[in-house]
């Protein structure tokens, strides 16, 4: 059989971005359109997940059809459609799933199921066409704090996770305590470099026998406790300050706990996904900590870290080659665990 | 002239199939299965049983509200996307609406009622002409049931309902107000075949959107954003 070109059509909208793309082979993104919500929420200082349902129900057509204009491509010179079912808020998963299904249906394409966070990992085969597994992947967003070993494509063997908060839960809520406001993570990331992070020592969680977990819900109650305190004694506390000591407790444990990862299961790639792997602390640490122990470090354009629809088209092609295909049934799992079907 | 009716508002996950002045063929559970996994393998059943090119259908109807905000997402979402591939237009079929006219002819005015908790139920009020064309007496609404019956008492006449409403409340409608008629099973549930067949009449008289400008009617706003607006209101005073 001759070699042809795959040609994903994706669509992404577990919470509150909704997006399509067209990616073709898995790395060549030919589309990435994505329609933010953030605006809308930022009135309720966090996503509100009804109305993010009705926001996808607006938009969902409108950024699919770009998504085919940008790429050039009909329904017809389409292979599969891709679609996330889980792990999401299930309103808002269940508008991709219906929408997703109904046109692999109508223009008779297989359909393909992506999980979110193998989505999130697969980004990184975009812009680094030398990245193939097995590597070990740090996944930190708003939803999710995962130290992957990336067997497979298509295979995972999750090696740490948070115990309580994500790391990017804990950005929104320490950046809406200091009144930077939502989205967190970027008001901190920013807010941090005009301060000092060596300005207050906030706790590093340390998990007994579980090496590689992560816990962050300590670090956020020391930091509100930090400003109670502050606020009863009348002391003024720097914002930036506050902001950089905190945002480097959590890349400090981050960085820790991929890189004792990436030696003791002997990896020389190490990759970053979602949304947090934009922060450029966390960047910058781990590029510095990487090169001291000659791993390669990966990560994606923040473009590709958001979330977005190209990521899920890329692993939707390895899931597809590797002849997964959902059926009409297909349902929307909120909390789908990394590696099952 | 093929029409598809979808219909997943409420309990009922339905399809239906118009081709001109008959149903060929319709698929009805109410059963408590969620209709992300059933509402597409209906459709597929109902196409592969008929034998048609999905091509061949000049528009998709939906169900489009009021009911479970999750059901008419799940609902409009199969329809927009069915819409975009087929490159067909979607008429928008008030669910209330649908369901009086599996009434068609009635004598009486025909109320709808969905339960929609809190004592609250979606209702309007239809009336069939002489020459049965069904009437909007009152337009789709969310309401106290109790206010609603006493709205209708006002009103006068005899009243036909129907509806997932009726289990809630219809021993009280019987009190409030006797000599209304409570419909039999056959015809007290949202039916796809009534979406598809009131969907035609649109569909004819030219009422369509574009797959994309289609988006379900939910009567409410999200909880939060009604928080929101009050607490607007209250600031400003």
């Amino acid at each position: 059989m001759e070699n042809r070109d795959i040609t994903i059509l994706a669509i992404e909208s577990s919470c509150d971005e909704t997006a399509a793309a067209v990616v073709q082979n898995g790395r060549t993104v030919l589309s990435n359109v994505i329609s933010t919500q953030i605006a809308t929420h930022t009135l309720y200082g966090g996503v509100v997940p009804e109305i993010a349902s009705r926001k996808h129900m607006e938009n969902i057509n409108q950024v699919i059809e770009a998504a085919l204009l940008e790429a050039g491509k009909t329904l017809e010179e389409i292979d599969a459609v891709a679609v996330t079912y889980g792990p999401g808020l299930v309103g808002a998963l269940l508008v991709g799933v219906a929408e997703a299904k109904a046109i692999a249906y109508a223009a008779e394409k297989p359909l393909v199921g992506v999980h979110h966070i193998e989505g999130h990992i697969a980004a990184n085969y975009i812009e680094h066409p030398e990245l193939e597994p097995p590597f070990l992947c740090l996944v930190v967003s708003g939803g999710h704090t995962h130290l992957v070993v990336v067997k497979d494509y298509d295979q995972f063997e999750i090696i740490g996770r948070t115990r309580d908060d994500a790391a990017g839960e804990a950005f929104d809520k320490v950046a809406r305590s200091i009144g930077l406001g939502y989205p967190g993570g970027p008001k901190i990331d920013r807010a941090a470099k005009e301060g000092n992070p060596k300005a207050i020592a906030f706790p590093h969680a340390r998990i007994d026998g579980s090496p590689y977990d992560f816990s962050f819900s300590g670090l956020k109650s020391a930091v509100l406790n930090y400003l109670n305190h502050a606020r009863m004694m009348g002391e003024e506390v720097k914002p930036e300050d506050l902001a950089a000591s905190f945002q480097s407790a959590v890349v400090d444990v981050l960085v820790e706990h991929a890189i004792r990862g990436a030696k003791e299961y002997g990896f020389k790639q190490l990759a970053m996904a979602g949304g947090v792997a934009s922060n450029s602390a966390l960047r910058s640490r781990m590029q510095e900590a990487c090169k001291k122990a000659g791993i390669t470090l990966y990560y994606p354009s923040p473009v590709f870290c958001t979330d977005n629809a190209a990521m899920i088209g890329a692993a939707g092609y390895y899931e597809f080659c590797k002849g997964a295909r959902s059926g009409w049934d297909l349902n929307a799992v909120p909390s789908l665990k990394l590696g099952e079907r | 002239m093929k029409i598809l009716g979808i219909e997943s508002a409420a309990m009922v996950a339905g399809a239906a199939l118009l081709e001109n002045d008959r149903i060929i063929a319709e698929y009805t559970v109410n059963l408590k299965q969620t209709h992300s996994q059933t509402l597409l393998p209906m459709i597929d059943e109902i196409i592969r049983v008929t034998g048609i090119d999905k091509k061949e259908l000049d528009a998709i109807a939906v169900s489009a509200g009021p009911g479970s905000y999750t059901g008419l997402r799940i609902g409009s979402a199969t329809a927009k996307g069915l819409g975009l591939a087929l490159k067909k237009p979607v008429v928008s079929v008030p669910t209330l609406a649908a369901m009086a006219y599996q009434c068609y002819g009635s004598g009486r005015e025909v109320s709808p009622i969905m339960d929609a908790r809190r004592g609250q139920v979606y209702t309007a009020l239809y009336r069939f002409g002489a020459d049965g064309t069904m009437i909007t007496e009152e337009e789709p609404q969310v309401i106290l049931m109790e206010e609603w019956m006493k709205k209708l008492e006002e009103r006068g006449g005899q009243i036909l309902f129907t509806g997932d409403g009726i289990p809630v409340f219809g021993e009280r409608i019987l009190q409030v107000l006797p000599g209304s008629l409570l419909a039999p099973a056959h015809m007290n549930r949202e039916r796809a075949a009534s979406v598809a067949s009131l969907g035609a009449l649109l569909y004819q008289e030219g009422k369509t959107e574009t797959a994309a400008e289609h988006l379900p009617v939910y009567l409410r706003k999200p909880q939060a954003e009604r928080e929101r607006e009050e607490r607007a209101a209250q600031q400003n005073g």
